[in-house]
């Protein structure tokens, strides 16, 4: 008989094994925090419609912050200042981290760019992102015949 | 200043309840990074608290312990569904052993961006004296 796969079928078996684990890991483990690759942490919800995304950026100036959207690319850059000390002051601890970040993540789908909103509150950043309309989901009607 | 600074950080630290006791409160709780820096007339503790502000905080000061409380309410929102979670939202605690060198009448807080500061003046006596020296 003619052989499609030159994959010997134990190794699909296993693949096939390796996914239904990461699905049962992914989907029912208590700890479903993914540990962000760089700052700042991010979180995203999303729905037909959109998405939002926050992030918890404590002590940086709003003007600081640059968002921007290219394609389906969200990248949040800025800079968090370090504290202006005084002449003769010094550390006793030193736990906050200041300089340069760059985040980007790829979004699930296109947005609109021109409808992106932000707002600042209380050190949380929060983007909303409408989906593009030509995105969106279509209903389809089925006429009977 | 020579100090160099710190890195910035992604990760939050969560607080491990010690013994058996048990926070009443459903949410996470985690330990807030802080700064602590010291100019000759005063002592200054400045703290990350995103998502909180001033009518969430409780700063106590009991025995020579300073107690910084900060409540967040947990959110969601209304008709979407997580896609991405790489922080947790909770509230924070932390607590600091402050020397007697500290005036306990003169304290000073606000809180701005999620960022809350703390004046600590010190008492009279605690204040940098130079001691001269004399050839004898």
């Amino acid at each position: 008989m003619y052989r499609r796969y030159r994959v010997p079928s134990v190794w699909r078996e296993l693949n096939q094994i390796q996914r239904d684990m990461n699905r049962v890991f992914d989907t029912h483990s208590p700890i479903r925090t993914r540990t962000a690759p760089s700052y700042p942490a991010l979180n995203i919800w999303s729905n037909e419609e959109g998405l939002v995304v926050n992030a918890e950026v404590p002590g940086i100036d709003v003007n600081d912050i640059d968002i921007s959207v290219v394609g389906e690319t969200l990248t949040l850059s800025g800079v968090r200042k370090s504290e202006d000390l005084e002449e003769g002051s010094r550390y006793h601890r030193q736990e906050r981290g200041s300089g340069k970040f760059n985040r980007s993540v790829e979004l699930p789908f296109p947005v609109d760019i021109d409808k992106v909103e932000a707002t600042f509150k209380n050190g949380v950043l929060q983007i909303s992102l409408p989906r593009s309309e030509a995105d969106k989901p279509k209903k389809i009607v089925v006429k009977s015949a | 200043m020579t100090e160099e600074s710190k890195a910035l950080e992604v990760q939050k630290q969560e607080v491990t309840t010690l013994e058996d006791t048990e926070r009443t409160r459903e949410c996470q709780c985690f330990i807030p990074r802080a700064d602590i820096y010291e100019t000759e007339e005063d002592i200054f503790v400045v703290v990350d608290v995103p998502g909180v502000d001033e009518s969430s905080i409780d700063i106590t000061l009991e025995k020579n312990v300073l107690t910084i409380n900060a409540f967040i309410e947990p959110y969601e929102i209304e008709g979407y569904a997580p896609t991405l979670t790489e922080y947790e939202v909770g509230d924070f605690q932390r607590s600091f052993r402050l020397s007697n060198m500290i005036d306990h009448d003169k304290i000073q807080a606000s809180v701005k961006d999620g960022v809350l500061r703390l004046q600590l003046s010190k008492a009279g006596q605690a204040k940098t004296r130079k001691i001269s020296v004399t050839a004898g």
